[in-house]
C-alpha cells in the first residue's frame, strides 16, 4: 500500500520535460494542447478555457492590482471644488485595505495558474506515454471514473480545500500582511497606509519598550496557562472516564450524562453564568457569606493570583467533561482482544492500564493533545467571558490574565492597532509552532501511524 | 426474568469482600460530589430563570419567589431583543453549517486516514501549520472581506456566517481521523480484493461503521453557531435582525440591559440548552457501539 506513493515518478513534471516531446512542452504555453492532440477533447478544452480566463483577468485587472500592491496606494481622499454645483465634493482616494485584499487575490490566482500549468504539462505527458505504449489515452469518462477510485482523494478533498483556502488561508494571509504595514489608529493611518517592513516586530520584541514588556509578560502567562490547562484536562478527563467505566460503577449512563450536560449547554452561557456567580456580589460569595465562612467577598477576578487560579479551575470545569466526551468513545474503541489476551495472561488492572490503555490512548490522542494545547493558547472564550483579562494595571493594554489572543482582540477591536495586533497573531503562531512541531515530530503517531493496525 | 437478574446481582454483591464493598460505595460518593460541582452552575441558572425578582444580583442563593415571567418576556417583549427571531437565525445557520462541515470533516478525515497519495503528508503538514494560527486572526480578516463584498448587510449575512463557520471545518479532522485510523485496514483490503472501487469501500464498508463519528461531528458542528458569539457579533455588528442567540444573549448582559434582562438571559439559556442536550441524549448510544465484531478470524 505504502509503496504506491513512490511508484510513479516517471509521470512527474521533471520527467515530462526530460523525455517529453514538443506537444508536451507546448502544453505549458497553450494549456490542454497535449490533451487535444491525443483526442482528449473535453479535458483539453477545459484547460484552454481556464487559460483564457486567467489571461482575461490579468489583462483586465490583475496587472493593475499587482502594481497597486507595491505601494498600497498613494492618492489620499481629496476635496474638489465643483463649479457647477458650487460645493466641495469628496473624491475617493486609494483605500489601502482594498488594495491589499485584491492584491492577495491576484497573487493567489497566479499561484493557481502555475498549478494548472503544471497539471496541463503532466496530463499531456501522461497522454503521450499512453500513445507511446500503443494504448489509447484515457477518455473523459474514464477520467471521471478514476475520481471514484484511484483518484478518490482528489474528489473528496477538493471542496474542503477550497473552503479552507477561501475562508481561512486567504483571510490569514490578509491579516498577516498587515503586520508589515502601519495600519493603525496612530498617526491616522486607517485609510491609507504603507509597508513598513519589520518595524512592528522590532517594537514588539524589544525588552525596553512598554509594548515589548507587555508582550513578554503576556507570552509567559499564555504558555504557562496552555500547559496547565491542557494537561489538567487530559489527565483528569481520562481518569474520570476510566473511573466511570470501572465495572463496579452503577448507572454509568447517568454519571456520564451529569458531566456531559455541561458540554451540551453552550460554553459561552455557562462561562457567563460562572462569571456572574463569582462576582463580588455573585451567588458564590453570597452563599459563603450567608454560611458565615467568609467576611469579605473573595477576589475571584480582582487579584492577579486569584484570577489566574480561577480561570484555570473554570477551564477544568469546562474542559474535563469535554475530554470525557471525546475520550470515552476512543476508550471504548480499544480492541477488546487486547484486554482479553491480557486477562488470559493474568495481568492485573494496573498493568492492563499501563501496558494497554495508556499507550493506546497516547498513541491515538497525540494529535488531540496538540490540538488541545493549540486550543488553549487560543482559548478566547474562557478568558474573555470570565475574567476578561482582568485585573489590569492602569495604562496597560493587557491585563494579567490576558492571553495573546484576548490581547489581540483588545488591540484590534477596542483600540484599532491593527498592525501590532497582526504582529501578536503571528507571534502566537510562532510560539505554537515551536512547541507543537517539537511534540509532533517526536510523537509516536506521527512516526508510525499504523502501529496499532 | 428481572427478578432473577436482581437476585443474581444481590448475591454477587454479597459475595464481595467487605473492603471492596466499602470501596465501591466510596467511589459512588466521590462521583456524586464531583457531579454536584459540575451541575451546580446549571442548577443555579435554572433556578434563576424562574426567579420572580428582577436584577442580576440576588441577596440569597435560592430565589425567594418563583414565576414564569422571564420566559413569557422572551416571547412577548420585543422592545429590545427579539428572541424567537434570534432562535430562527441560529437554527438556519446551524443546520446549514452542520451539514456542510460534517461533509468537509468526514471527507478530509477519511481521505487522510485511509487513502494513500503523494501529497498526503504535505497536506497534513500544511493543515497543521494553518491550525497554529489563531482563528481569531482570520475572523477579523473575514469580516473586512465580507464588508468589502457587501455581505454584512441583509440576508447575505447568513451566507457569510455559514461560509465562515463551515469553510475552515476541514482543518478540524483530527478526532475523526483518529477514529478512522482504528478501523482495521484489513476490511478495505478484503473488499478491494473482491473488486470494490475505493468509493464502494467508503460507502458500503466504512460508512456503516462510522456512525458514531459522523454523529459526533454533526453534533459538534451543529452546536458551533450556538456556542460561538465572537464571529457572529463581529459580522452582525448593529444588524439586530440577524443576531444569533449567542450575540443576543451576550447583549442581555450589557450594562444597560442586565437589570431588566438577566433572569430572561437565564431563561434563554435554559431554552437553548434543552434541544442541544436532548440531541446529545438521543445520540449518546452511538458512543458505546464498537465495531469490534466486524473482522473475525
Amino acid at each position: 500500500m505504502k509503496n504506491k506513493e513512490h511508484e510513479q515518478p516517471s509521470e512527474g513534471m521533471i520527467a515530462a520535460f526530460k523525455s517529453g516531446s514538443v506537444p508536451v512542452y507546448l502544453s505549458a504555453v497553450i494549456w490542454g494542447l497535449g490533451c487535444l492532440i491525443r483526442k482528449q477533447f473535453i479535458k483539453g478544452l477545459l484547460y484552454l478555457a481556464a487559460e483564457a480566463a486567467v489571461i482575461a483577468y490579468m489583462v483586465k485587472a490583475g496587472v493593475y492590482q499587482l502594481q497597486k500592491l507595491m505601494t498600497l496606494g498613494d492618492v489620499a481622499q481629496q476635496k474638489v471644488w465643483n463649479e457647477a454645483k458650487s460645493i466641495f465634493e469628496y473624491v475617493d482616494g486609494d483605500r489601502s485595505l482594498t488594495i491589499l485584499l485584491y492584491g492577495i487575490v491576484t497573487v493567489v490566482i497566479l499561484l493557481c495558474a502555475v498549478l494548472l500549468l503544471r497539471a496541463s504539462v503532466k496530463s499531456a505527458y501522461k497522454a503521450e506515454l499512453c500513445h507511446r505504449s500503443g494504448k489509447p489515452a484515457p477518455t473523459f469518462r474514464q477520467d471521471l471514473q478514476a475520481l471514484l477510485d484511484e483518484r478518490l482523494h482528489v474528489s473528496l478533498l477538493s471542496f474542503p480545500i477550497l473552503g479552507v483556502m477561501a475562508f481561512t488561508l486567504l483571510p490569514l494571509l490578509f491579516m498577516a500582511l498587515m503586520a508589515f504595514t502601519n495600519y493603525s489608529v496612530l498617526d491616522n493611518k486607517l485609510v491609507l497606509f504603507d509597508w513598513v517592513g519589520l518595524a512592528n516586530f522590532k517594537r514588539t520584541i524589544a525588552m525596553n519598550g512598554s509594548l515589548g514588556q507587555t508582550f513578554w509578560a503576556v507570552l509567559g502567562w499564555t504558555v504557562a496557562w496552555a500547559l496547565i490547562a491542557t494537561f489538567s484536562n487530559y489527565i483528569l478527563g481520562m481518569l474520570l472516564s476510566l473511573f466511570i467505566n470501572w465495572k463496579e460503577i452503577r448507572a454509568k449512563k447517568f454519571w456520564r450524562f451529569c458531566f456531559v450536560l455541561t458540554v451540551a449547554v453552550p460554553h459561552f452561557v455557562t462561562l457567563l453564568i460562572i462569571r456572574q456567580m463569582l462576582q463580588p456580589t455573585g451567588a458564590v460569595n453570597v452563599l459563603l457569606q450567608n454560611l458565615g465562612w467568609i467576611d469579605a467577598p473573595l477576589p475571584f477576578f480582582t487579584d492577579t493570583t486569584w484570577a489566574r487560579v480561577s480561570v484555570i479551575l473554570i477551564n477544568i470545569w469546562v474542559g474535563v467533561p469535554y475530554t470525557l466526551l471525546q475520550i470515552t468513545g476512543i476508550l471504548q474503541n480499544i480492541p477488546q482482544e487486547l484486554y482479553e489476551s491480557a486477562r488470559v495472561d493474568g495481568a492485573n488492572p494496573v498493568v492492563t492500564f499501563l501496558k494497554i490503555t495508556l499507550p493506546y490512548m497516547l498513541f491515538v490522542t497525540t494529535p488531540y493533545l496538540i490540538t488541545s494545547f493549540t486550543g488553549n493558547i487560543n482559548n478566547f472564550n474562557v478568558i474573555f467571558l470570565t475574567s476578561a483579562g482582568l485585573p489590569r494595571a492602569v495604562g496597560s493594554t493587557a491585563g494579567s490574565t490576558d492571553l495573546l489572543i484576548t490581547w489581540l482582540y483588545k488591540l484590534t477591536i477596542d483600540n484599532q492597532y491593527y498592525d501590532v495586533g497582526a504582529v501578536i497573531g503571528i507571534m502566537t503562531f510562532v510560539t505554537l509552532s515551536i512547541v507543537s512541531l517539537l511534540t509532533f515530530r517526536f510523537s509516536g503517531s506521527y512516526k508510525n501511524e499504523e502501529g496499532f493496525r | 426474568m428481572s427478578v432473577q437478574v436482581s437476585a443474581v446481582k444481590t448475591s454477587a454483591w454479597k459475595k464481595k469482600p467487605l473492603r471492596k464493598r466499602v470501596l465501591i460505595v466510596l467511589a459512588h460518593a466521590v462521583l456524586a460530589i464531583f457531579a454536584f460541582f459540575w451541575l451546580a452552575p446549571i442548577f443555579w441558572v435554572i433556578l434563576t430563570s424562574f426567579r420572580a425578582t428582577k436584577g442580576s444580583y440576588s441577596s440569597t442563593f435560592f430565589p425567594t419567589s418563583y414565576s414564569l415571567d422571564n420566559y413569557v418576556k422572551l416571547f412577548t417583549d420585543f422592545s429590545v431583543f427579539n428572541f424567537p427571531q434570534m432562535l430562527l437565525n441560529t437554527l438556519i445557520v446551524a443546520a446549514a453549517t452542520c451539514l456542510l462541515s460534517t461533509f468537509f470533516v468526514v471527507s478530509v478525515a477519511y481521505t487522510l486516514s485511509r487513502l494513500r497519495f503523494r501529497s498526503r503528508k504535505p497536506l497534513m503538514n500544511v493543515a497543521m501549520i494553518i491550525n497554529l494560527f489563531p482563528g481569531f486572526m482570520s475572523m477579523i480578516a473575514n469580516y473586512y472581506i465580507f464588508k468589502m463584498l457587501g455581505w454584512t448587510n441583509g440576508p447575505l449575512l447568513r451566507l457569510a456566517m455559514i461560509a465562515v463557520y463551515s469553510g475552515g471545518a476541514g482543518l478540524g479532522y483530527h478526532i475523526a481521523k483518529g477514529f478512522f485510523d482504528t478501523i482495521p485496514i484489513a476490511l478495505d483490503e478484503a473488499a478491494m480484493l473482491d473488486g470494490c472501487t475505493k468509493w464502494q469501500v467508503l460507502r458500503k464498508i466504512i460508512m456503516p461503521l462510522s456512525k458514531p463519528i459522523i454523529v459526533f461531528t454533526l453534533l459538534n458542528s451543529f452546536a458551533g453557531p450556538f456556542k460561538d458569539f465572537m464571529l457572529a457579533k463581529i459580522l452582525c455588528g448593529p444588524n439586530k435582525d440577524y443576531y444569533t442567540v449567542a450575540v443576543g444573549m451576550y447583549q442581555m448582559l450589557e450594562r444597560e440591559y442586565i437589570d431588566q434582562w438577566f433572569c430572561s438571559f437565564a431563561a434563554a439559556a435554559v431554552i437553548i440548552s434543552i434541544p442541544v442536550a436532548s440531541l446529545f441524549l438521543m445520540t449518546q448510544k452511538y458512543y458505546s457501539i464498537g465495531y469490534g465484531g466486524s473482522v473475525k478470524g
